[in-house]
């Protein structure tokens, strides 16, 4: 059986599973819709939250990046499950023992004010939607890969599969396919990787192989790898390149970023209870971590493998892979020194850094560049690190089961996040904008009817994001995390924890993050992207760090406006008595 | 009954603020301003802090958060025990 053939199997198999669960797990009150219910088991949503934060990102490019930036990426892994301490100690288990539905219920009802309520909700719909965009990006990549269909059709088959179950099964119906689909891309995960690590190391489980020895040798991996990425002009694979304040906003701004992402703390409001709320977020940092700790494993070993299998190679006999990821366009080669071989070192082969393909082949049979090539270092070839996973098995030659397997977990880890996002965009326009604000006499069944027709238009506006994805996703990811840190996690973090703090305070703090962390992101990322370096940086801090403090300003903000105006109303200090108590 | 869950708040605040005092030395500590330094030390084919900045950490967060759970289950008994007295 070829790998084509098995990979429509599995993922044909997993798309069939989801639309059963979703059969099964219907809504019939907003109750369902928006919050399962609330009587989802802990576990069980410890795996939802777990694939629900996983996305695209973590499952297809994060490895990759990890690979291209050695010890640099480290902040992705300490950023994205750190996150789930603050979450789990400082916000979780209040925001259930509130009991409502939705991120900006709690901001309008703490804050006791609607202008509250529509802020948090137009920060909650840009977050999610930047968010979106990235998960369809990463649908897009495995169905023109393996499947070999147009782009434009594998996202719709996405955003049909998504719309069916999101839709008609709203929140109950997203978790217990969230469950399946966790099951599933952990899978497709944890099975190449284990393979590659007996493969380089004889270790079964990577964790350990990855500080373990090559196979006949005494040499250690990472050792062999610092050595080799040397010898190419790298840094050493294990030290670091950007500086350590640069280093410490990022990671700060992707765990506080993390705590404050409506999609992440929705899922808390499911469960029963406020002790069932602690236990969840313990199993889904556990869920995660199981992913989470062997990314940098396939990191080291794929960046590894890759030099082996390509450096100084003549391009006629380079591997399959190799060619097949050229033709999809993510990967180029420019024989700088006619040579005929493939040199692989640091700098970017290319002027522009991503090429720009002729209808022409070259004598070798390369797809030819309309590029110049980037003189000043010897590198021929352009690699796009959100292929690393998918390649990866490929690289080191594992069966094309597992191949397949992979291609069916990413659909998964992309389609588990993107309905979770799809969900509280939906309810927060049916709940918070509708039934709170502007149409507060819609009956319950009205107000459902409503959040179904805002998930249908949440996805449809999804699937053109994915159709015609916007130029800019990479560059505003950093944009969700950001946001979130500066305006949600201040607001939440001191509705819970001090009382005193009023609307005045809450309201200018999110606004003044929100304006600081957007206008630093926006000048360097679109308006003088020429200048993008630390030289021009705030303090050394790069737009993706900058959250960190656009949050500090949003703390020093609410704090310093709360003294000076009037406390808030008897109530809201007895709502946050209650909260504080199990 | 107001001293009573004012004792409860502040025993949480306690728990909760050591509790994040491991967190920020096993992240931002050993991670990434100590970890040039803890490379000297070395854990089999693991540079100590490259291991704390893409593996130890992970596993401190995950310990940190059960024994929240457990510290808490622990507290609440007590609240309710006091309670029923």
């Amino acid at each position: 059986m070829t790998t084509q053939f098995l990979t429509y199997i599995f993922v044909g198999a997993t798309f069939a599973l989801y639309i059963g669960i979703a059969l099964w797990s219907r809504a019939r009150s907003t109750n369902d819709f928006y919050v399962a219910g609330k009587d989802v088991h802990p576990v069980a949503n410890g795996m939802a939250t777990a694939a629900d934060w996983m996305s695209a990102a973590s499952f297809l490019s994060m490895a990759g990046l990890i690979a291209f930036l050695g010890k640099d990426g480290s902040v992705y892994l300490m950023g994205w499950t750190g996150g789930y301490v603050l979450l789990a100690l400082l916000l979780a288990p209040y925001l259930r023992k509130f009991g409502k539905f939705t991120v900006p219920d709690f901001i309008g009802e703490r804050y006791y004010s609607k202008t509250a309520r529509k802020l948090a909700v137009v920060c909650l719909i840009f977050i999610s939607f930047t968010y979106i965009a990235g998960q369809m990006r990463g649908v897009g990549i495995v169905f023109s890969r393996f499947l070999e269909v147009d782009i434009n059709t594998g996202v719709i088959v996405g955003m049909a599969i998504v719309f069916f179950y999101a839709v008609l099964g709203g929140m109950k119906g997203i978790t217990y396919t969230q469950v399946a689909q966790y099951c599933v891309l952990i899978f497709a995960y944890l099975v190449p990787a284990i393979f590659i690590s007996i493969l380089m190391t004889g270790e079964v489980i990577p964790q350990i192989g990855f500080g373990s020895t090559l196979v006949d040798s005494q040499v250690y991996l990472l050792d062999k790898l610092d050595q080799v990425t040397k010898d190419l002009g790298f840094v050493a694979y294990t030290e670091n390149v950007k500086s350590n304040i640069d280093i410490f906003c990022i990671t700060a701004a992707l765990m506080f970023g993390t705590a404050g992402l409506p999609h992440v703390i929705v899922r808390f409001f499911t469960v029963p209870s406020v002790g069932a709320a602690r236990q969840s977020a313990g199993y889904a940092l556990i869920f995660i971590a199981l992913l989470y700790t062997t990314a940098p494993a396939v990191s080291a070993f794929a960046r590894m493998n890759l030099i082996d299998s390509i450096q100084d190679q003549p391009y006629s006999s380079s591997p399959s892979w190799f060619k097949n990821w050229e033709e999809i366009g993510l990967i180029a080669w420019m024989d700088k020194n006619a040579d005929g071989k493939i040199q692989y070192s640091s700098g970017n082969a290319l002027e522009n850094v991503k090429p720009i393909y002729q209808e022409l082949r070259g004598p070798k049979g390369q797809r030819l560049l309309e590029n110049e090539p980037n003189l000043s270092n010897e590198n021929e070839i352009y690699i796009d690190r959100d292929i690393i996973v998918l390649a990866n098995p490929e690289i080191a030659q594992l069966p094309g089961w597992i191949i397949a397997l992979v291609a069916a977990g990413g659909l998964a880890a992309a389609l588990s996040t993107a309905a979770g996002l799809l969900l509280v965009i939906s309810s927060s326009v049916s709940h918070d904008l509708l039934k709170k604000t502007y149409m507060p006499q819609i009956t319950e069944k009205q107000e459902l009817k409503y959040a179904r027709i805002a998930a249908a238009v949440a996805i449809a506006i999804a699937g053109i994001f994915g159709i015609y994805p916007p130029a800019f996703v990479a560059q505003v990811v950093a944009f969700a995390f950001g946001l979130a840190a500066a305006t949600f996690f201040p607001a939440l973090f001191l509705g819970i924890f001090y009382k005193r703090l009023n609307k005045e305070g809450a309201i200018t703090g999110m606004l003044g993050g929100l304006l600081f962390t957007a206008s630093y992101i926006i000048y360097f990322k679109f308006i003088n992207p020429d200048i993008n370096n630390s030289d021009f940086w705030f303090l050394g801090i790069s737009p993706e760090g900058i959250g960190c403090i656009g949050m500090i300003l949003n703390f020093a903000l609410a704090l310093s406006i709360s003294i000076f105006t009037k406390p808030p109303p008897k109530d809201v200090f007895d709502m946050v008595d209650e909260i504080r108590q199990p | 009954m107001k001293d009573k869950t004012q004792k409860y708040w502040k025993a949480n605040l306690k728990i909760v603020f050591s509790l994040l005092v491991i967190w920020f030395i096993a992240s931002f500590g050993f991670g990434i301003i100590f970890s040039d330094t803890l490379d000297q030390i070395r854990l089999g084919g693991f540079k100590l802090g490259f291991w704390f900045a893409q593996q130890g950490s992970i596993y401190i967060f995950v310990i940190i958060i059960f024994l929240y759970v457990w510290l808490m289950k622990r507290l609440d008994k007590k609240l309710s025990e006091e309670e029923e007295i």
